[in-house]
């Protein structure tokens, strides 16, 4: 197909259409709006960087921004360990594999939002009641505190997306071929020496695949925040995605909040480019 | 000797594995045994099963929530919205694909790289946008669906096409065939593998989407997830109707998944590794 072919443009014009008018216009608008005093329908002036300096003074922003932080790198951690530990589980000679994955990935397939009112019933109800009858205290009240609200979303978080990295594990597990590990374990190589070896080197992409997954996973997660602590106590467990809504629809305070989305648009590329160049530069060194 | 014990050891990492397994479901059990207490039974104990076992709590939620109309919504809505990313993106990664000029090569890369910008960023001038020329409803919710759906969708049919010979778009040419009826007799019945990946993908993430239907739907045409918010929100504190409505929520996507297990975990192995 030539580019002056009128076939060839028919054929983009839809997802062109789509893309540029979901995406990329209100894109350009909201980088444009958030240097004005945009109220939702209007812009009268320019503010310069009011805006930005602001976010930058708000308490209540960078406090969202650093439990942010604090949640995704802890969430990044648990959720690669679980999911190359689940993977490792069910990828051995056993019948009852498939029954596992089924298992470990079914929270995937349900929303962030029902998940979250499911669990806010386990920490405030079952936790409670466990708490009462075995008189450890530190299982009542959970959610009413900073602490117990955010370990509740890593709990959350962890629980339900770990189904999902095993899934991206084993896909390279499996591509590991299997004489391979017969010959490793007549070298007399131990389980260790062979997951060391020879297991891990060959899997060391799926890190890269699965750091950045979840890694923006966690800075974009709304949902689950809104479901299970919905920002309480004090708008403590507040994440940016959250409070950047909280800020537009709630507040009303349409081009600040956009100044904030900006921010958190830098902050999402920034990762997840890092997470390509090394990913292709892996790929060269290999 | 060695075999015996490599035996043993499967064996134990079996049975760790099950427990695990039960662990990891124990959040629906709760969910479900409490859907069918009395309140008073919950505030007795969480943990059991029911003493006084009750089906109530199900008709109420299942009324409460319109059951039937937020699943037609949800039906409707992401069904349609697959319909529209499976044939619009399927057509724009063959002529992206099938065109090598630098331009085309500057589409796709414009595609792949609208993925980085998170919902969040654009939400509120699309919302905006999307009110000022009055389509903040279903049809403006589909079609922004497609256009946040469309970059990976393309980014995977892309992929898809080099797998597919150009002879066959040439032979079809040649006998005289348009080239939307090369593309849709030939070429979309080759890349059916791809598209119900696509599908598998955007389903899940628009059946469950709560963000942007609540920003663009009004009450009467809520979503099964948008439902349940309202729901929620208006019996806080009353857990035994809560979790009926939670558990009547979620079984069709546990009817969906029993049915297309291993095309759902197919799809999104393939889907997150590329």
């Amino acid at each position: 197909m030539r580019n002056r072919s009128l076939s060839f443009w028919l054929f983009l014009t839809p997802v062109i259409l789509g893309l540029g008018i979901v995406v990329v216009i209100p894109f350009v608008y909201g980088l444009i709006y958030s240097f004005t005093d945009w109220n939702g329908l209007t812009a009268n002036n320019f503010v310069g960087l009011e805006n930005y300096i602001k976010l930058f003074q708000e308490d209540e922003f960078m406090n969202s921004i650093w439990f942010t932080i604090k949640f995704a790198v802890i969430t990044v951690l648990l959720l690669n360990i679980f999911g190359l530990g689940l993977a490792l589980l069910v990828t051995r000679n056993m019948k009852t594999n498939n029954l596992m994955r089924t298992v470990f990935f079914m929270p995937n397939l349900i929303g962030g939002l029902i998940l979250g009112f499911i669990w806010q019933f386990i920490f405030i109800s079952v936790f409670g009641d466990i708490s009462g009858i075995t008189g450890i205290e530190g299982l009542s009240g959970w959610l009413s505190t900073t602490n117990t609200g955010f370990w509740g979303l890593v709990i959350l978080t962890s629980w339900q997306m770990a189904g999902y990295i095993m899934i991206i594990y084993i896909a390279y597990l499996e591509n590991v071929p299997k004489e391979l590990i017969e010959a490793s374990k007549i070298d007399g190589a131990n389980a260790v020496q062979r997951f060391k070896n020879v297991i891990f080197p060959l899997v060391a992409p799926a890190f890269t695949v699965s750091m950045f997954l979840t890694l923006s996973m966690s800075f974009k997660i709304y949902d689950q925040n809104l479901s299970l602590t919905n920002g309480g106590p004090f708008n403590s467990t507040q994440m940016v995605a959250m409070e950047i809504v909280r800020t537009a629809f709630s507040d009303r305070e349409m081009a600040y909040a956009q100044a904030k989305a900006v921010i958190f648009f830098l902050i999402v590329a920034v990762i997840s480019l890092t997470q390509v160049y090394y990913n292709k530069k892996r790929e060269v060194d290999v | 000797m060695q075999k015996d014990r490599e035996k043993r050891n499967t064996r134990l990492l079996e049975i760790f594995g099950l427990l695990l397994a039960l662990l990891w479901l124990s959040p629906f059990y709760l969910m479900i045994v409490n859907a069918f207490k009395t309140k008073r039974g919950i505030f007795e104990g969480v943990l059991g099963i029911p003493v006084e076992f009750t089906f109530e709590n199900f008709v109420n939620a299942f009324a409460e929530l319109e059951f039937l109309k937020s699943l037609f919504n949800s039906v409707l809505i992401t069904g349609l919205s697959i319909l529209i990313i499976i044939l619009f993106s399927s057509m724009a990664g063959y002529a992206l694909a099938r065109n090598k000029s630098k331009l085309s090569g500057i589409i796709f890369f414009v595609f792949v790289a609208a993925m980085l910008i998170p919902f969040q960023s654009v939400m509120i001038p699309l919302v905006a946008i999307f009110g000022q020329v009055d389509m903040l409803n279903a049809a403006g919710l589909i079609f922004m669906y497609l256009g946040f759906g469309c970059s990976l969708s393309i980014f995977l049919y892309h992929g898809a096409m080099t797998g597919i010979s150009k002879s066959l778009d040439e032979a079809a040419i040649i006998d005289g065939a348009s080239r939307f009826q090369t593309f849709w007799y030939i070429i979309f019945p080759l890349l059916k593998p791809i598209s119900v990946t696509v599908a598998i993908l955007n389903t899940i993430w628009i059946w469950n989407d709560y963000l942007l239907p609540s920003l663009v739907l009004s009450e009467a045409n809520a979503t099964i997830p948008l439902k349940m918010f309202y729901f929620f929100g208006q019996y806080t504190k009353q857990w035994h109707l809560a979790l009926a409505g939670l558990t009547i929520a979620i079984i069709p996507v546990i009817i969906g998944y029993f049915f297309a297990q291993k095309q759902i975990i197919d799809g999104v192995s393939e889907g997150a590794v590329k």
